[in-house]
C-alpha cells in the first residue's frame, strides 16, 4: 500500500510553514475554545472523543479521516453565531457539515477545525400549499422533506441518489443533483430563499419567496459553495406538483453504445423524459444480486427512464421512447406494472453503491459530465482505461445529463493497487474534460477535484471565483483548502494536515 | 496541464468587444433598450452627465444550435428574436421570453427578468449555462461550461444574471434549450377562478388574471395539450380561445404567489396583469423605475462589497444598481 499525503501527491507550495495535525496542539488552546463553545451549547452538544472526531473527520469519500479539533451539534441560528463567533476569536476554521454524505471531501476538515453540523435542526417549519414552498431547517432529510409534502400532492424535486441520509443543508451545499434534476433542474433551481450565517456571524437571508429578489443573486452564489461562504441556518424550497402520471421504462441492451446512442436518440427527438439513466453490465449484476429487480443478468447495459404527464401524454411519450430503444437495438422495453414495481426499479438503481460491498471492499466513486452526444465515445474510454489499469469499473449513471458515475471497486490491501486507481481516475477525469465535459455534474470538487480546476478553468477564470470566495470570507477561514487550488487563493495559505489518504 | 478543447480560445468578436471595453474608463453596454430604465438610480438616460460614459454592443450574429445536447450558444448582443426563431426551426425551445423581438439576449440576462413562460419553466436565471464576459480589467473570463449539470466551481453565472452589466459585460453564452411544444393554445375566462385553474392543471405554461378575465396559455403535443383542456373544461361556455397576451412593459412588482389573491384590491382602478403561480404583477401606462424592496445591512454590505471587488473603478454601468 502506498501512503500518500495530499501535499506530497498535489506538490506542496514553499513557504506552507509546519504542519498541525489536528488534535494534537497545546492542550490550554484547545480547552479554552471547547470552554467557550460549552457556554453556549453545553456539554453534550460540543464533541471531542477521539472516536467521535473521527467520525466527523470524514464524508462518504475514500479520503481518510482528519479529525477536527471539536464538533458542534447546533440547534438554532443564533447559537450558529455564538459559535461562528468562538471559532474566529480562536483563529479556527470552520467546516459546515450537513449528514456527511459528501463525496469529494467537501466536508472533511482541515487544520484544527471546529465543526458546524446542522443534523439536529432537523424541522420542518412550514408547509405552504398556496405558494408551493416549505420552510425547513438544514438537517431535514431529503427524502422526509418529499415525503411531507406527499399528503399535499407536492414534492421537492432533486433526488440524489442518497436522499434517505443526506439532508437539504448539505444538498445546498454541493447543489446536489439526482434522476430527476434531467427535467425539474439541480438543486439551485429549486431553492428561493436561504437564512444564512454569514462568515462575519451575521445571519442574513438570500434570496426571498417573492417573485425577484432585488440585489444581485446572493442565493445563487451560495447554492453549491461547499461551505466557504457560510452555513445555512432556514431555507425555502420550491415544491413540484406530483405528476398526475408517471411511466417507468426498463430498456434492454446487448451493448453500453447502443444504450448510450439511445440516449442521444430520445433527447434528439425532442423528448426530454423526467429521469434518463443507465446502469451497465457490472452494475446490473451486482445489483440484481441484491435488490431482485428482474433485471436482465445478460444485458450490456439498462436504461432506466421515467416520463411524467398527463395520463395520456405520459402513454404517448412512453410510446414514443420504447419505439427509439427498440429501433436503437434494445431487446425488449419493460414498463413497470405497478407502483411497486416501479418503487423496485428505483430501488434497485439508487442502492448500486450499496450494493458494491458484495464486490469488492474499497471503492472510488467518481463524477464527471460530458456533453451528452458524447456519451458513445467517453463510455468506451472509461472501459478503455479501467481495463488498462486493470480495473473493475462498473457505471451507474444519469445519462440524460450526460453525468458519468465510473465507479471504480477494489481492494486496498492488494498491493499497487491505489496507484492503478488514482490513475485511472485521472484519465477518465482528463478524457472527460478532453470531450468537451467538467470536473463534477454534482458531488461537487472538494479536495477530490480541486487540484483538476487548471483543466477546465484559466488563471483570469480562477481568480474570478477567488473574488467571490474572498468577498465572503476575507480571512479564508471557511471551509479552507476546498473548491479552488491553492495557487489562486490570495492572502494567508491554510495548512494542510499531512498524512490524508486519498 | 494539457489545454482541453473546453478551454478553447474565444471567439474573435469576444476578442473585439474585450478591446472595445478596455481596461479603463465608464463603460456601459447597449442592448435593444427595451429595459433601459432597469436598476438606474440616477440619471436617466440622455441627460449630459451621461456623455461621458461609452458605449458599447456586444458581439451578435453567431447562433450555434445543438438539437441533441438541447443547448445554444449564442453572441451576447444577438436579437431575441432572431434566436428565438432559430431555435424554432431546430425544434427548440428557450424560454428567455425577452419583453420585445428585438431586445438583446445578453441585455435580457443581464436585467435578469423572467418572461411569461416562468409558471412551467422556472426563472431564467437557471438558463444560464456558460457565460463569456470582459472583466473590469478587460480581460476574458469564463464561467460555468455547455453542459446541462455543473458543480465544478462558484456559480459565477448566477450572479451576472441580475447583474445589469456592473460586474462583468456578458459577451457571449450558452442556454438550456427544451423541446419546443408542437402547438400552443390561449384560453381566457371571465368567471373562472385563476386560483383554481392553477391546481387544476399539470403544467400550463402561463396564467394570468386582470381581476376581470382569467387567461391560460396551454402548450405541448395535441395529446397534452387535449388532456389539459380536458383539466381546464375548456368546452364550458365560459371559456373561449383568444390571442397571445402580451406583458405590459411598465411597473413591475413583485409578490408571493399567494399575495395575489388580493390583487384586485390592491391594484383597484389601475391596469394590471398578474402572473398566477409566480408572483410578478404588472402595471400598465407606467414606465417609472420600480420600486425595489429596501436590502437588510448585511445584504447590502455583501452587495456593495462585491461591487467594489469586481469593479473597483466603478466603470461599469455608472447610475445602475442590481
Amino acid at each position: 500500500m502506498v501512503k500518500r499525503s495530499l501535499v506530497e501527491r498535489r506538490g506542496r507550495r514553499p513557504g506552507v510553514g509546519h504542519i498541525d495535525r489536528a488534535g494534537e496542539s497545546d492542550v490550554p488552546e484547545e480547552a479554552a475554545l471547547i470552554h467557550d463553545l460549552r457556554e453556549v451549547l453545553g456539554s453534550a452538544r460540543v464533541l471531542v472523543g477521539r472516536a467521535e472526531k473521527v467520525l466527523y473527520g470524514k464524508d462518504a469519500s475514500a479520503l481518510d479521516p482528519t479529525p477536527p479539533s471539536v464538533v458542534c451539534l447546533l440547534e438554532t441560528a443564533q447559537e450558529t453565531q455564538a459559535c461562528v463567533r468562538i471559532a474566529s476569536k480562536h483563529g479556527r476554521p470552520i467546516t459546515p457539515r450537513g449528514s456527511g454524505t459528501g463525496l469529494a471531501g467537501g466536508t472533511v476538515p482541515l487544520g484544527r477545525a471546529v465543526v458546524l453540523s446542522t443534523t439536529k435542526m432537523n424541522r420542518i417549519l412550514e408547509i405552504n400549499t398556496d405558494d408551493r414552498i416549505a420552510w425547513v431547517e438544514p438537517g431535514v432529510l431529503n427524502l422526509d422533506l418529499s415525503k411531507a409534502t406527499d399528503p399535499h400532492g407536492l414534492h421537492y424535486a432533486p433526488d440524489p441518489s442518497s436522499q434517505q441520509t443526506c439532508s437539504i443543508g448539505g444538498n445546498v451545499g454541493t447543489n446536489a443533483g439526482g434522476p430527476h434534476c434531467l427535467l425539474h433542474g439541480v438543486t439551485s433551481a429549486h431553492i428561493l430563499a436561504v437564512e444564512v450565517v454569514l462568515p462575519n456571524a451575521e445571519l442574513a437571508m438570500l434570496g426571498s419567496l417573492e417573485a425577484d429578489s432585488p440585489g444581485l443573486d446572493l442565493r445563487g452564489v451560495f447554492v453549491g459553495s461547499e461551505g466557504t461562504m457560510g452555513i445555512a441556518t432556514r431555507v425555502a424550497v420550491r415544491l413540484v406538483a406530483n405528476p398526475p402520471a408517471i411511466r417507468t421504462l426498463l430498456a434492454d441492451f446487448t451493448t453500453i453504445r447502443e444504450a448510450s446512442n439511445t440516449v442521444t436518440s430520445i433527447i434528439g427527438a425532442g423528448m426530454l423524459p423526467a429521469a434518463l439513466e443507465m446502469m451497465d453490465a457490472n452494475c446490473i449484476r451486482a445489483v440484481e444480486n441484491w435488490a431482485k429487480a428482474g433485471l436482465p443478468l445478460d444485458a450490456g447495459a439498462v436504461l432506466l427512464v421515467e416520463i411524467e404527464g398527463t395520463e395520456a401524454g405520459a402513454d404517448a411519450e412512453a410510446e414514443a421512447i420504447t419505439a427509439i430503444c427498440r429501433a436503437d437495438g434494445a431487446r425488449s422495453v419493460r414498463a413497470a406494472a405497478s407502483a411497486e414495481e416501479r418503487a423496485l426499479l428505483w430501488k434497485a438503481r439508487k442502492s448500486a453503491f450499496g450494493a458494491i460491498a458484495n464486490l469488492k471492499p474499497n471503492y472510488y466513486l467518481h463524477d464527471a459530465v460530458v456533453p451528452r452526444t458524447r456519451l458513445t465515445e467517453i463510455m468506451d474510454k472509461v472501459l478503455e482505461i479501467a481495463e488498462r489499469n486493470e480495473l473493475m469499473v462498473l457505471n451507474v449513471f444519469h445519462a440524460g445529463d450526460g453525468n458519468l458515475h465510473p465507479l471504480l471497486v477494489f481492494d486496498k490491501r492488494e498491493p499497487g493497487v491505489m496507484d492503478r486507481v488514482h490513475r485511472a481516475g485521472g484519465e477518465i477525469i482528463e478524457a472527460c474534460v478532453a470531450a468537451g465535459g467538467v470536473l463534477s455534474g454534482e458531488h461537487g470538487i472538494g479536495l477530490e477535484k480541486r487540484d483538476y480546476m487548471h483543466l477546465v478553468f484559466s488563471d483570469v477564470d480562477l481568480a474570478e471565483q477567488t473574488t467571490l470566495r474572498n468577498v465572503f470570507d476575507p480571512h479564508g477561514r471557511w471551509n479552507p483548502e476546498k473548491v479552488l487550488p491553492t495557487g489562486s487563493r490570495c492572502g494567508e495559505l491554510q495548512n494542510v494536515p499531512e498524512g490524508a489518504w486519498i | 496541464m494539457s489545454v482541453s478543447l473546453a478551454r478553447s480560445n474565444a471567439s474573435a468578436g469576444m476578442q473585439d468587444f474585450a478591446s472595445e471595453v478596455g481596461a479603463e474608463g465608464p463603460v456601459r453596454v447597449i442592448g435593444g433598450r427595451t429595459q433601459w430604465n432597469r436598476g438606474r438610480t440616477t440619471t436617466p438616460a440622455g441627460q449630459t452627465s451621461d456623455i461621458s460614459i461609452r458605449e458599447v454592443r456586444a458581439p451578435t450574429g453567431a447562433i450555434s444550435v445543438e438539437p441533441a445536447e438541447l443547448i445554444v450558444r449564442v453572441d451576447a448582443g444577438t436579437l431575441w428574436g432572431d434566436l428565438d426563431r432559430t431555435l424554432e426551426s431546430a425544434g427548440m425551445l428557450c424560454p428567455l421570453d425577452a419583453p420585445d423581438e428585438t431586445s438583446t439576449v445578453g441585455g435580457v440576462l443581464s436585467v435578469g427578468e423572467s418572461g411569461f413562460r416562468r409558471l412551467r419553466y422556472g426563472h431564467i436565471r437557471d438558463l444560464l449555462l456558460e457565460a463569456r464576459y470582459v472583466n473590469s480589467a478587460g480581460l476574458i473570463v469564463k464561467a460555468g461550461a455547455p453542459v446541462v449539470k455543473n458543480v465544478t466551481g462558484f456559480d459565477l453565472c448566477r450572479l451576472l444574471v441580475g447583474s445589469i452589466g456592473t460586474l462583468g459585460l456578458i459577451g457571449e453564452v450558452v442556454l438550456r434549450c427544451r423541446p419546443r411544444p408542437q402547438q400552443q393554445l390561449w384560453f381566457e375566462s371571465a368567471t373562472a377562478n385563476p386560483f383554481d385553474v392553477r391546481d387544476r392543471l399539470y403544467q400550463p405554461s402561463f396564467i394570468g388574471w386582470t381581476g376581470d378575465k382569467t387567461c391560460v396559455c396551454i402548450e405541448g403535443s395535441s395529446v397534452e395539450i387535449s388532456a389539459e383542456r380536458t383539466s381546464l373544461g375548456t368546452t364550458a361556455v365560459d371559456w373561449a380561445e383568444c390571442g397571445p397576451y402580451t406583458i405590459p412593459l411598465g411597473r413591475r412588482i413583485s409578490l408571493r404567489p399567494s399575495d395575489l389573491r388580493r390583487a384586485r384590491e390592491e391594484f383597484a382602478g389601475q391596469m394590471w396583469l398578474a402572473e398566477i403561480g409566480v408572483g410578478v404583477v404588472h402595471l400598465g401606462g407606467t414606465a417609472l423605475p420600480e420600486a425595489k424592496p429596501a436590502l437588510s445591512a448585511s445584504v447590502q454590505q455583501l452587495n456593495l462589497d462585491l461591487k467594489r471587488a469586481y469593479d473597483p473603478s466603478g466603470r461599469f454601468n455608472p447610475g445602475v444598481q442590481p
